[in-house]
């Protein structure tokens, strides 16, 4: 690691007026530093500064985690292992709990942030090494395409290949998330306008202005709500493919559904066409929700070696459907 | 600094980095023992204590303490400035073990680097260095966390108990025991990071499912692979009659 101050400020306001100063040449914002220090060991950044935000909360009465007005309130530096825990996460929007509760491993649950999760940088081996000059450090290849490519994009990529890494922003894409922000003229954005794919910049995945700072979190209640990963490992693994669900029921049939698939595109993926395919489909009809849940795959750009998620990706999708109708899946059962 | 000292010293029983010299530094049980109480002689460990011995510190100072108050949230005048330590080495104090230990570390050195190179305290394994195999473990204000992945400066103002904090009056702690009667180790290398991660799930689940303790431990990597007898010891440990052994005689 290189040298760095360590920055204390008190508020999130003071946080994000020390990454505005000019004191600092290249001061970064450290919450729980997983990825942070990381990239930092790795060589990947040279920051002269770390702004620490790990125990400031935005709310005076401190708790990680709230009910405000029928939505829930999720704090920027909540861990993933509160989240996960929360009573009201498991009643307003089981899916963001699912979503974090068995990412990577307890130890970082421990550590890792909400807003950490969604800011996190992409797990490419090739942006992660410090040896390759790839086109998000800099350099003016993407060695995804002509390299190995088993983990990449089969949506939206190009001209850089990532699929975004976090777990929370498709879960919280279907609860209509929203991240309050400070040191800025714009106080909140929807979850769906934080990302940005890499025709629209390559160096960084999310819009957010050096100086603006997530303070929390919001969403709307989806209480029929599910989550589904598969990964090669059952711990301290990324997904291959990951799938967010939130339902509308009448009894069994479903009236409308919010698909989001995760670790398939460098942004957090809507499925428009699953939640279309969804509509009137009855959750206890196996056939006519495999029917739904196929199209999942329908206009996907796999690559060398990961045409696998195109068939896989449909998989995930009707497990979480089932989960999010408090039903079990067929690996459950 | 890293106690190079200790590392480059050309005898001496164990070199107590994770390095290719060849020198042997894993312990069992990661235990400090005091040779004065427990009449074994001199051990490998409390040697190199001899040769590196941190300053333990019983107050805390006046930096310290409005420091410990900026991370902790608590109310600092409005009128003082924003606290900013470093790239310099800064004096801090950590509470380890229940103890309060002054140290000095530069904001970029590691809670297990201040741990195992400015403290001594080397049960807590550095193996991966990168947070996914679990061999750094200890649990910082009740949570298991993997002290290589956090800056020292991180965890002042917090309470960290490693593997040297677990034994109480020359008594190892039930967990301890219990890997010792299951052989829950091989090598060792990952004992004891395997022994924090066992008692903080039992801290918050006394008496854990087996699979209960297999998510639990799922941020521990044996490489040895003695999974089975390290499942039977947290079973032990909660009061559980083993069963990883009779499954597998019936299978």
């Amino acid at each position: 690691m290189n040298p760095f101050a360590y920055v204390q400020p008190r508020t999130f306001d003071e946080a994000a007026a020390a990454l505005a100063e000019k004191r600092f040449s290249l001061p970064m914002l450290k919450a729980g530093g997983m990825d942070v220090v990381d990239h930092l060991k790795e060589g990947l950044i040279q920051p002269d500064a770390l702004v620490n935000i790990k125990r400031l909360r935005s709310q005076p009465d401190g708790a990680p985690i709230a009910e405000a007005g029928g939505k829930v309130r999720i704090e920027a530096t909540a861990t993933m292992a509160e989240i996960a825990a929360s009573d009201v996460v498991k009643r307003l929007a089981p899916v963001l709990g699912l979503s974090v509760g068995t990412a990577a491993s307890p130890q970082v649950r421990n550590i890792g942030t909400a807003a950490g999760n969604l800011l996190q940088r992409p797990r490419c081996w090739y942006y992660r090494h410090e040896q390759f000059d790839c086109l998000k450090k800099g350099g003016s290849t993407c060695y995804s395409i002509e390299g190995e490519n088993k983990f990449h994009a089969i949506f939206g990529g190009g001209p850089c290949h990532i699929v975004h890494p976090s777990n929370l922003a498709p879960a919280l894409m279907v609860c209509n998330g929203v991240v309050h922000i400070v040191g800025s003229d714009r106080k909140s954005l929807p979850i769906a306008q934080l990302f940005h794919g890499p025709d629209q910049g390559i160096r960084s995945e999310h819009v957010l202005k050096p100086g603006e700072v997530i303070t929390h979190i919001t969403c709307d209640a989806a209480p029929r709500s599910g989550f589904y990963a598969i990964k090669e490992k059952q711990s301290f693994d990324w997904p291959l493919v990951a799938a967010s669900v939130s339902l509308e029921l009448d009894g069994a049939k479903i009236r409308s559904a919010r698909v989001c698939a995760g670790a398939v595109a460098p942004i957090p993926w809507d499925l428009p066409k699953v939640e279309e395919a969804l509509k009137g489909v009855s959750v206890d009809d196996d056939a006519a929700l495999r029917r739904a849940c196929d199209v999942a795959g329908d206009g996907a750009k796999p690559m060398t070696d990961n045409a696998y998620k195109v068939r896989l990706l449909p998989v995930a999708v009707r497990r979480a459907t089932l989960i999010a109708a408090g039903r079990k899946t067929e690996v459950d059962a | 600094m890293p106690d190079d000292s200790v590392h480059n010293a050309p005898t001496g029983p164990g070199c107590g980095r994770s390095c290719n010299c060849g020198r042997a530094n894993a312990d069992a049980d990661g235990l400090i023992r005091d040779p004065k109480s427990n009449g074994d002689g001199v051990s490998r460990r409390s040697f190199i204590k001899t040769l590196g011995a941190s300053a333990a510190v019983s107050s805390l100072s006046a930096t310290s303490e409005s420091r410990a108050n900026a991370l902790l949230g608590r109310e600092v005048p409005k009128s003082a400035a924003m606290l900013i330590d470093g790239p310099e080495p800064v004096d801090v104090t950590l509470n380890i073990n229940g103890k309060p230990l002054a140290v000095k570390v530069e904001p970029a050195t590691t809670l297990l680097e201040a741990l195992r190179f400015h403290l001594n305290l080397t049960g807590s394994k550095e193996i991966c260095d990168r947070g996914a195999c679990g061999g750094c473990s200890v649990i910082v204000d009740g949570k298991l966390v993997n002290s290589c992945m956090m800056l020292a400066l991180d965890a002042v103002g917090a309470q960290v108990t490693t593997v040297e904090g677990l034994a109480r009056d020359g008594k190892l702690d039930p967990v301890q025991e219990s890997f010792v009667r299951h052989d829950g180790l091989q090598c060792g290398y990952c004992t004891p990071g395997l022994v924090m991660a066992c008692r903080a799930l039992l801290n918050d689940n006394p008496k854990p499912t087996l699979e209960e303790i297999k998510k639990g431990l799922s941020g521990n990597l044996c490489r040895c692979g003695t999974y089975t007898n390290i499942f039977n010891a947290a079973l032990e440990a909660s009061g559980q009659a083993p069963i990883m052994d009779q499954k597998m005689e019936g299978a």
